[in-house]
């Protein structure tokens, strides 16, 4: 029957949040506690004093046996080899790495979902827009390390807490392509369908960092993004931008030869493409930070924050580094000595002056992307 | 899954629903258990995968944090919402129709093969595996031969100086979308549509010629009339199918969402505009009320279409 076909496609679409909903809360009556009902102590801990010492916190995760993780992409800021060296590390702990490729929306979704579950995400690693919020569902916690974050970086509470971040950068195949110097190089003839940013920046924080580039670079300022979708609009106009999704693959097969990206997911590529470089434009950078955060209902709560103690300790601060991206602790490493070096002098250089925007900036900005980004860019 | 040709009653059948009550008690054997208690299981099925899930969908539309509003399905009067439903309405009956007309073609070209031949039977047998080949396999099928260093596009602009992306990569907006939804379209209409074109008669054609008429005659005045509703109703088929179809846009076109679907996918992922999810119900319930106009034009069509095929 061709009918039924239909209804499979039809319904694929729309069902899509309602049936993951539906099948994961119809399995959820048969869902049992594993073992002891989690201590109290460990899902209200703001800190490794409740625990007693650090050896205290440990013996607890190991104790809960397991750590749920969401949302980390192995080759996205070296996650791969942080994940590894948790679980080398803390054997007894097993490590359930659930939906890499989801946004930072789908996350909160993800613990809302499965809430009261032992399915539920432990811990978060989120956009900012998105950590602003969602403070509901974040558990309060200090890591040992505390001090050395910058206050720009934290919530002050320890609700949710910078982690690592980078600057927007354009990333671009060196064999077949000049280094660009400015924004208004890509709208030569050179760069003919050649462009692309990695996702929509009604949808994805990256591309949305993009935008927020274009506009500082052509003389904006954040309050107003306009400037940045007239650029994009003025890119589509002159045939060069590339609207396909960007993955590894296509950065590989010379696909997308010049892309918009943050410079460690932009550095990443490098394993891939030899030729491929990295530049941070002159001028005003745009730089992000993502964030830490602790569901506050952790089906795991001990092994949540000895993940967080692992993630800000000089070791995993490192990792971070290897991978690209600037840790949060990279200012106070340098000054203790403890940063590697050689990773750090093999960052790109950061530009002279940078903005992040507002809660408020970012949400405006949201609101104009909505109205007229699809319009600029068809 | 494969779908097959819709179901012909066996021969000398009626439609007389007295005599297919008899029948299915007869064959049912057991008095007094009903014929219907075999369908529970599909009908649970349904439920639980379809009906249930559309509804939450839907009425995630009209929920708010507050409870019940309006908002989300006022905000479908939005511009840019409107011209997205154009969009994929556009795209979806500009598919259906190439898809229909190739197909029907390729239909008419098949009935030359004889009803049993391997030739036919290896056309059928394709196009039952190209009509569910979609998504990201699909996709990625055309970037690598017409993507931007796709094997065809490298090759027309080596070996004759073509480039099919002087204006752009169209591939990877909505122009873009069109190529690789005929690409299913097409064998879905040879699956719906033969049944129809075999169900001619040759003694049609035989009555025509011996009183007189024409080749071109026949097509015009008992041809097309008696397939006419088939081929409307595999149209409509075929325009539901591209609407709904989702993966191998979200796996193409990755600015500006410019479908529906794309729309949806927004509405609940985004990391940018928050607080929108309700919205994507909302947008479900447009598309549900346009697969509903267009599922209830099939039905009414295609019992018309079913009297030629007895």
């Amino acid at each position: 029957m061709p009918r039924t076909a239909i209804v499979k496609r039809a319904s694929a679409a729309l069902a899509l949040a309602a049936a993951a909903s539906l099948v994961l809360s119809s399995c959820a009556g048969t869902e049992a506690e594993a073992g002891d009902a989690p201590a109290t102590d460990a899902a209200t801990a703001t800190s490794i004093a409740d625990f007693g010492t650090f050896a205290d916190l440990e013996a607890a995760a190991k104790a809960e046996g397991a750590l749920n993780v969401i949302a980390l992409p192995r080759d996205w800021a070296n996650y791969g080899e942080i994940l590894d060296l948790f679980a080398e590390r803390y054997p007894e702990i097993s490590i359930t790495e659930q939906s890499p490729d989801v946004s930072s929306a789908e996350e909160i979704q993800a613990a809302k979902t499965n809430a009261g579950l032992d399915t539920a995400p432990d811990v978060f690693d989120l956009g900012l827009t998105v950590a602003l919020q969602s403070t509901d569902y974040f558990a309060p916690y200090k890591v040992e390390t505390w001090d050395d974050i910058p206050d720009a970086l934290k919530e002050s509470n320890g609700l949710f807490v910078g982690d690592y971040g980078g600057y927007m950068s354009i990333g671009y195949d060196s064999s077949k392509y000049d280094a660009p110097t400015a924004l208004d190089d890509l709208l030569g003839a050179d760069y003919k369908g050649a462009v692309a940013i990695n996702g929509d920046p009604t949808q994805a924080g990256a591309a949305f960092a993009a935008v927020g580039l274009a506009t500082v670079q052509s003389g904006g300022d954040l309050d107003d993004f306009q400037p940045g979708i007239d650029f994009f609009q003025k890119l589509n106009q002159a045939g060069n931008m590339l609207k396909v999704d960007v993955t590894t693959a296509t950065v590989t097969s010379g696909e997308t030869p010049v892309v918009f990206d943050w410079d460690y997911l932009n550095a990443a590529h490098t394993a891939s493409n030899p030729a491929w470089e990295v530049v941070i434009l002159d001028g005003t950078g745009y730089a992000g930070y993502y964030n830490q955060a602790i569901n506050k209902d952790a089906p795991h709560p001990a092994a949540a924050r000895l993940w967080q103690e692992f993630l800000y300790s000089d070791d995993v601060q490192n990792l971070w580094l290897k991978g690209g991206a600037r840790p949060v602790r990279m200012e106070a490493m340098i000054d203790a000595g403890t940063i590697d070096q050689a990773l750090a002098d093999a960052l790109p250089e950061a530009p002279d002056e940078t903005v992040v925007p507002t809660e408020a900036q970012s949400t405006d900005a949201g609101t104009l992307l909505g109205a007229n980004w699809a319009a600029a860019v068809n | 899954m494969t779908i097959l040709a819709p179901i012909e009653s066996p021969p000398g059948a009626t439609d007389a629903g007295t005599d297919a009550t008899a029948r299915s008690s007869r064959r049912s054997g057991h008095a007094g258990v009903p014929a219907a208690i075999g369908l529970v299981p599909f009908a649970l099925y349904l439920a639980l995968f379809l009906a249930l899930p559309t509804i939450f969908a839907v009425g995630s539309g009209f929920a708010s944090d507050d409870g019940f509003t309006l908002d989300n399905v006022l905000a479908l009067g939005d511009p840019v919402i409107v011209s997205t439903f154009a969009n994929s309405i556009g795209l979806s009956a500009l598919t259906a129709v190439i898809g229909a007309i190739l197909g029907a073609l390729a239909c008419y070209a098949m009935l030359g093969l004889g009803e049993g031949s391997r030739s036919r039977g290896l056309v059928e047998a394709a196009s039952g595996v190209l009509a569910q080949f979609g998504g990201v396999m699909l996709a990625f099928a055309f970037i690598a031969t017409i993507g931007l260093q796709g094997l065809v596009t490298l090759w027309l602009r080596d070996t004759f100086g073509i480039d099919i992306f002087a204006d752009g990569a169209w591939i990877y907006g909505l122009p873009g979308l069109v190529l690789p939804y005929i690409y299913f379209q097409v064998p879905l209409m040879i699956i719906t549509f033969l049944p129809a074109m075999s169900a001619l008669k040759p003694q049609w054609a035989e009555a025509n010629l011996s009183l007189g008429g024409t080749r071109a005659g026949f097509w015009l005045h008992i041809g097309m009339p008696v397939l006419a509703p088939s081929f409307l109703a595999s149209l409509l088929l075929l325009f539901a199918n591209a609407f709904s179809s989702y993966a191998t846009a979200a796996a193409l076109a990755s600015q500006g969402s410019q479908i529906v679907p794309l729309q949806i996918r927004t509405a609940l992922t985004s990391e940018t505009m928050l607080g929108r999810e309700n919205l994507a119900g909302a947008l479900a319930l447009g598309m549900v009320v346009v697969m509903a106009i267009t599922m209830g034009l099939y039905a009414l069509v295609e019992r018309r279409a079913a009297r030629w095929r007895r």
